[in-house]
């Protein structure tokens, strides 16, 4: 699963017929920091999520469509849970020391 | 499957109802040598590991054969807790 | 499934039950020129491959086919060997 950011909604009145009713939304997948990496994705409600919300996002067909409960339906990335917190431990993620270490040189 | 080292948890109090109960721990991905590698990821943990951990992780539809994961919303568990890697020279 | 060669080995003893006395290998996914393809990951093991060996294995959903109807969590396995390959040369102009 990746953590995103909801950063939008798609109205699509036109879709597949297992997918009406289904609302679908525009997330930006993050970092442990909230930062973005990687491109912005499209997917399908199951946790009542708003823009801003930081959520949980899987991103493989069966688990999209079970956790949507459209059995068969053309889908294959849902938003299952709303992250309150991510707590990281020590000096972790590693990545934040990567990219800690050009921007150095702050007094 | 792949090798990732434990670096945070994940605290989702909305959720679905079928993830309740299960502990979700952000991971990232390592190499063999574990230098990191790509984008975190948040995983279901079913063999109760912990910070700094180095643990296996499966992901698609294999993560739902873990544990008690069957018919669970998720694509990706933590599967074993590993104890030590061995690499050939000249390997990666 | 992809050509890979056994880089190394994994030793989990917490793991999953239905990974319990599987062997893991540390692969690296190789082109049939032999050049390293792609990120190595770990494999269960149907072959009883060791390190050094060229193998094959199948990734996905399809990698716990072998022990059905156990499932078990992994989503690569070894399913053989490779004794030895050939290529075709590239066509020539």
């Amino acid at each position: 699963m990746q953590l995103a950011r909801v950063t939008g909604t798609v109205v699509a009145t036109q879709k597949h017929e297992k997918l009406l009713g289904a609302k679908l939304l525009l997330v930006q997948p993050v970092d442990a920091e909230g930062r973005a990496s990687g491109a912005p994705l499209l997917a399908v409600d199951a946790a009542q999520a708003g823009v801003g919300d930081r959520v949980l996002v899987v991103q493989e067909g069966r688990a999209a469509v079970a956790a949507i409960r459209r059995p068969a339906a053309p889908a294959d990335m849902a938003i299952v849970g709303i992250v309150d917190r991510v707590d990281c431990f020590d000096d972790e993620p590693l990545a934040a020391r990567v990219d800690a270490a050009p921007s150095g040189g702050t007094p | 499957m792949i090798l990732a080292k434990v670096v945070g948890t994940v605290v989702a109090t909305r959720k679905d109802e079928r993830l309740v109960s299960n502990k979700l721990l952000l991971v990232q991905p390592m190499e063999p040598d574990g230098a990191p590698r790509g984008n975190h990821i948040v995983a279901v943990d079913t063999v109760d590991s912990g910070a700094g951990e180095t643990v296996l992780v499966v992901s698609g539809s294999s993560a739902r054969m873990a544990g008690d994961l069957k018919d669970t919303p998720v694509d990706a568990a933590i599967v074993g807790i590993v104890d030590s890697v061995e690499v050939s020279a000249g390997g990666s | 499934m992809q050509l890979a060669r056994v880089i190394g080995d994994v030793v989990s003893t917490m793991k999953d039950r239905s990974l319990q006395g599987q062997k893991l290998l540390v692969l690296q996914p190789m082109t049939p020129a032999g050049a390293a393809s792609g990120r190595p990951l770990v494999a269960v093991d149907s072959a009883g491959a060791g390190t050094g060996e060229t193998v094959f294995f199948v990734r996905g959903r399809e990698a716990s086919f072998p022990f059905l109807p156990d499932l078990v969590a992994t989503d690569a396995n070894v399913v053989g060997i490779v004794d030895h390959w050939t290529v075709e040369p590239e066509t020539s102009p």
